[in-house]
């Protein structure tokens, strides 16, 4: 199977004095449309507007320089995959695998996003305002120097949190979808060994994967560290701080950084 | 006194007329299984693992392991394997853990291969008259090649070519992490494989910064974990590989115990000190083979097209559809790890009975390949236990374009395969992470020891070459019918496509 890749359509872009980059990417393959980024950003763009984007995957991939990248339209999967420092902004909806692995930098979506969203995040921060599926921040991880955080405005379906081994994880129920009961779905914290995940309204404890977490409610000093990423949430999305403190904040926490320890037997 | 039913497996023999008291095997043993008092004894609760450590180095040649023989009744289907195993789990409830490769005697379908040599019809070659090629190039080859006339009238390649790994010989080394081996174990592989002009792989536990200056000959690994896995990462080495599965462990994830996550192992994984590395059992963003053409294409982007990516899966039943599957997905190479590849740890029972041997799988896949015309689109890799070089030439006799050896490169830097890698106890330096046996691996002695044995299987490749007649490895790759088989069955024959010995 050969693929036919069209690579020189879509003309050089031209850059601002401002430092802008407008990009067309109507009918353009991924592959072009990425070259293009790249290209732009090499030659000095500090910003790049990509208009008519319609599902192009692997936008922003890998991307190292400080830049932000405006998309209009919706873009395809692995958006900002291996992202490392670049700000990636979706003035729509997102689809899978949004900050695949991401390294640093910061993705915020303003409408809803797929399924394994931040899969593996070593750091960095996305914001999606809306609603996120299946398998959401599974494998997150952390170091000394690099915390990584996804914030959910809507609400998460199955296997949040799996594996999550670092990071923060919040998910705030502030969607239509959150009022079908819970904002969680199930195995909510399977295997998870480390960070935390911080769920507001209501949850159905049955979801939550008590095996390997403890849920308990936010008390002062947990709510006092949300704080700040609340105001960035409520700054991003135009939403009321006191609104969303209006409502009950759970914790779920991991009671091992060990948890398959033990279960083990050396083969005599 | 031992509180185990478990009879120890070996018994440390001391020849006191010969020792000197120097304790110097009490020190060395990383199992710590011999004491001191008055005279070295073997320990009371340590048990030998017969790792020979302290045999080779004790100055008096003091030492010799036994087999412990008190051996339990025989009986042909409860061994005595199986009963201690039986009594392990009966003490501790545990899932049977194991180091190494499958030990069990399934049988070695190589040593069933016999490979022709040529007599009185078609001379042989002697590889000191002339040469022999063994240049390999792992990657994705074009459909066709163009020729075009550049200048002086001489022929110019037209074609762009893929990206390629260019091997000297074609053996690269297998996949083995920082944390499954000793930082001192893997720098001796990079070291050895610039020295070879071949290739080494991180495994999936990131690259240490000591190691970035091999990153140029490092194939580099992506897992489930992702771990070390960034930008700078994936743009250092000369390839990128997908670990979806291994043949020690098929379908089954990864566990580096927070016990051996060190400071460096855990900046190297990007994870904090002391916690877990686990690596799921599946990629989570790849339920399908169109999710693992998304992972493909998402580590083309990220290194810009310029390396190869591979795709390393372990031999299972429907292996030949799998791999096709993969090359549809856009994978540049295809690592296919048979059921008796290694592990740092693997589930005893996931390893002893899960998968299928590296001689069917290869031979399964080139042929499938084949069929389907896209045998050029991606190359081949053969590993799971490949011993020497005969094993080599008879994985690329049928059909793969190089092996990966792991186990073969550890027994060069002292291994001894006493199967105890997930106890982190390694006596020898490889395979544990305490500073204190560590330190006894020296990266330039263990490189020279791995780039001679690799050095004497090339020559032994080329005169082996030269007695079937041919110059080039490239001659050799495929022609099974170079191949003969001895008491194999009908079908394991039609499977290999290898005639009976005498047809």
């Amino acid at each position: 199977m050969s693929e036919i890749i069209e690579t020189t359509s879509g003309s050089a872009p031209e850059i601002d004095n401002e430092g802008l980059a407008r990009i067309d990417a109507r009918g353009i393959h991924y592959r072009r449309l990425n070259e293009l980024v790249r290209e732009v950003v090499r030659r000095g763009a500090r910003r790049i507007e990509i208009v008519n984007v319609n599902g192009q995957r692997y936008i922003a991939v890998g991307l190292q320089e400080k830049v932000r990248v405006d998309i209009h339209g919706v873009p395809g999967n692995d958006l900002a995959a291996f992202c490392d420092g670049a700000e990636v902004v979706v003035h729509n909806n997102a689809q899978d695998a949004v900050g695949n692995t991401l390294n640093s930098g910061r993705v915020i979506v303003h409408g809803d996003a797929g399924d394994v969203i931040g899969y593996g995040m070593r750091g960095g921060e996305i914001f999606v305002r809306g609603d996120v599926g299946y398998r959401v921040g599974i494998h997150m991880k952390e170091e000394p120097r690099r915390k990584p955080l996804l914030v959910v405005g809507g609400t998460a379906a199955d296997f949040l949190g799996e594996y999550q081994a670092g990071g923060r994880l919040v998910v705030l129920g502030l969607t239509d979808s959150a009022r079908r009961g819970t904002v969680v779905g199930d195995y909510c914290g399977t295997g998870m060994h480390g960070g935390a995940l911080y769920l507001r309204g209501q949850v159905d404890p049955s979801h939550i994967a008590t095996k390997f977490v403890a849920l308990s409610e936010a008390n002062e000093a947990t709510l006092a560290d949300l704080k700040p990423i609340l105001k960035q949430f409520c700054e991003l999305f135009d939403y009321d701080l006191d609104r969303i403190l209006d409502e009950r904040f759970w914790v779920v926490q991991p009671f091992s950084h060990k948890p398959f320890a033990g279960g083990y037997a050396a083969n005599p | 006194m031992r509180q185990s039913l478990v009879p120890r497996r070996f018994i440390q023999v001391i020849d006191y007329e010969k020792c000197q008291r120097c304790k110097r095997c009490v020190q060395a043993c990383g199992f710590r299984a011999l004491s001191f008092e008055g005279r070295v004894q073997p320990d009371a609760e340590q048990e030998c693992v017969a790792c020979h450590y302290c045999v080779a180095h004790c100055p008096e040649e003091a030492i010799t392991i036994i087999d412990n023989p008190l051996e339990y009744r025989p009986h042909d289907s409860w061994t005595s394997d199986i009963i201690m195993q039986t009594t392990r789990q009966a003490e501790t409830a545990g899932v049977l853990l194991s180091g190494m490769g499958n030990d069990r005697p399934w049988g070695v379908l190589w040593d069933r291969l016999c490979l022709d040599a040529c007599q009185v019809t078609n001379p042989p070659i002697d590889p000191l008259r002339e040469p022999m090629e063994l240049r390999t190039y792992l990657g994705r080859k074009p459909d066709a090649v163009e020729i075009k006339v550049g200048p002086e009238g001489k022929p110019v390649l037209a074609t762009q070519m893929p990206p390629q790994l260019r091997l000297d010989t074609p053996v690269i080394f297998a996949p083995m992490s920082f944390g499954s081996i000793s930082l001192n174990a893997q720098k001796s592989l990079a070291m050895a494989a610039r020295e070879l002009g071949t290739y080494w792989s991180t495994g999936e536990g990131g690259l240490h910064p000591d190691l970035y200056e091999y990153a140029d000959r490092a194939i580099i690994q992506c897992a489930s974990g992702r771990f070390g896995v960034h930008e700078d990462y994936l743009k250092a080495g000369a390839a990128v590989e997908i670990k979806i599965g291994q043949g020690a462990k098929p379908g089954i994830g990864g566990h580096l115990p927070g016990a051996k996550v060190t400071a460096a192992i855990a900046e190297t994984r990007g994870i904090p000190e002391g916690s877990d590395a686990l690596s799921p059992a599946p990629h989570h963003d790849i339920y399908s083979i169109e999710d693992l053409r998304q992972l493909i294409y998402a580590l083309k982007e990220a290194t810009e097209y310029r390396v190869p990516v591979s795709v390393k899966i372990a031999a299972v039943h429907n292996v030949a559809a799998i791999a096709s599957g993969i090359v549809r997905a856009g994978a540049d190479i295809v690592y296919i790890d048979g059921f008796r590849g290694g592990t740092g740890a693997a589930t005893t029972v996931i390893r002893n009975n899960l998968g299928i041997p590296i001689e069917i799988a290869i031979a399964a896949v080139d042929q499938r390949l084949r069929e389907e015309g896209i045998r050029n689109q991606a190359s081949l890799i053969a590993a799971g236990s490949i011993r020497n070089s005969a094993d080599l030439t008879k994985a690329l006799t049928l059909g793969a374009d190089a092996v990966a050896v792991g186990t073969a490169a550890l027994i060069a830097l002292g291994c001894h395969l006493c199967q105890q890698c997930h106890t982190g106890n390694c006596s020898w330096g490889i395979c544990t992470q305490r500073p204190e046996l560590v330190r006894r691996l020296d990266p330039a002695w263990g490189a020279e020891r791995v780039a001679n044995l690799i050095r004497g299987w090339t020559e032994e490749l080329k005169e082996i070459l030269g007695a079937l007649g041919v110059n080039a490895v490239e001659s050799l790759r495929g022609s099974r019918d170079r191949l003969r088989a001895v008491g194999l069955d009908d079908k394991t024959r039609e499977i290999l496509d290898v005639k009976a010995a005498g047809e």
